[in-house]
């Protein structure tokens, strides 16, 4: 036989999950947001308008900018706070609007399959950017390479 | 003495004859379960007047045109908070909604409110909306033996939370929120205003517990801050900026 466990009158409620999750994520989105207004006028700024502003843009400005550390760390920090503010965005839509469970559950599996891609692969290039592989073809490479 | 009687030879047929009268179309949004399959739309034009809101509207259809329209009302001036309903797609109590203060040009459309299942007409099931106002615990949790006198409270301590004690739980700010359109789970305005209301008392003791039903996934975070709650109150509450404060008290635990 099995016996009943009846709570204690005025016992706090039992709740599923106590977790702060849904705080961390509302917190997360106005300090990302914060930071990324810096990080993007920046960035902004330092591509388009300083020096010759949008006519120095080509593939050795880029390569230029990563072979510094402090626009890897720059540009890290861009990628991965937008990339996870924008999928925390897009989950509270998800949320908000998909009615079905099942359809809601595969909607964020794709949106986190697709932010982690995006961010794995923009974080190895940031770090493994080389802009003159060795054993490139000559003619492929851009004209500041040794090989060119 | 501030009794005005009225005076003995004045006829009060003459009255409203002194108020311009006008022409308006109702569009009433009827759906009767026991013969329809989808709500419809019902038409008709009324002679009104200047004194009357969209409650003396219905009240005429209903008792000189079509006497099955089904709506709420109690006390029909603005306290009990039975008939909210959307008229011309805001949540507005009917008894507090002047016609002339809505463009008669235009049929003025009276809907049920949204979010909750029709019952008929006018009338929707609040029994989700009582729900959610229980969950939050709405009566005063103390501990310790209760005192032989009443509890104190400074005038400063009351004002803090003076705004949310004004509602009349009408379900009208709840019922604008579209996130409780698509999200049947979520707490809804109303219930957090209920919950502010113990949450920011001096006297009350049960603040972390409420606040932590509120950090549920369902609860206070799910807000998007759109202030169609604080448009709709009839009571004028400011609801987003309560419900802020909540968010707030469960950043900082300082309430």
């Amino acid at each position: 036989m099995t016996t009943t466990t009846i709570a204690a009158p005025r016992s706090p409620r039992r709740l599923r999950g106590r977790t702060n999750t849904e705080l961390y994520a509302w917190l997360f989105m106005r300090v990302s947001g914060v930071f990324l207004i810096v990080l993007v006028f920046g960035h902004l700024f330092v591509n388009l308008m300083v020096g010759e502003g949008i006519n120095a843009l080509d593939f050795a400005f880029v390569a230029g900018k990563w072979a510094d550390p402090l626009w890897q760390v720059w540009d890290l920090l861009m990628l991965w706070l937008a990339m996870i503010h924008g999928t925390n965005g897009l989950r509270t839509v998800i949320n908000d609007y998909a009615e079905r469970d099942q359809v809601r559950m595969w909607l964020k599996m794709l949106l986190y399959v697709a932010a982690a891609f995006t961010i794995i692969l923009g974080t190895l290039v940031i770090f493994t950017f080389d802009p003159c592989p060795a054993e490139a073809a000559a003619e492929l490479l851009p004209s500041f390479c040794p090989g060119a | 003495m501030t009794l005005t009687t009225e005076a003995p030879g004045a006829t009060p047929a003459e009255a409203p004859s002194a108020i311009p009268s006008f022409q308006v179309t109702m569009r009433l949004r009827r759906f009767n379960p026991e013969s329809d399959t989808e709500p419809r739309w019902e038409n008709h034009t009324l002679t009104m007047h200047g004194t009357d809101r969209v409650l003396d509207a219905l009240h005429k259809i209903k008792w000189e045109i079509d006497g099955s329209l089904t709506f709420r009302r109690s006390c029909a001036h603005g306290i009990c908070g039975s008939d909210a309903m959307r008229i011309n797609g805001r949540n507005r109590l009917a008894c507090k909604t002047l016609l002339k203060d809505l463009p008669l040009k235009k049929p003025i459309t009276v809907e049920p409110i949204k979010g909750l299942a029709v019952q008929k007409d006018l009338v929707v099931d609040m029994e989700p909306f009582y729900a959610a106002y229980k969950s939050i615990m709405p009566f005063l949790i103390t501990t310790g033996n209760d005192p032989s006198r009443e509890r104190r409270q400074s005038p400063a301590d009351r004002e803090r939370f003076d705004d949310t004690t004004k509602c009349i739980l009408c379900a009208a700010c709840t019922t604008s929120c579209p996130v409780y359109w698509s999200d049947g789970q979520y707490f809804g305005p109303q219930a957090i205003v209920g919950a502010h209301r113990f949450i920011f008392d001096s006297r009350d003791e049960g603040a972390e517990q409420r606040l932590e039903i509120l950090n549920d996934r369902e609860g206070v975070w799910r807000c998007r801050t759109t202030f169609n709650c604080t448009d709709a109150c009839p009571r004028g509450i400011e609801v987003t900026k309560a419900i802020q404060e909540v968010k707030q008290a469960l950043l900082f635990r300082r309430v």
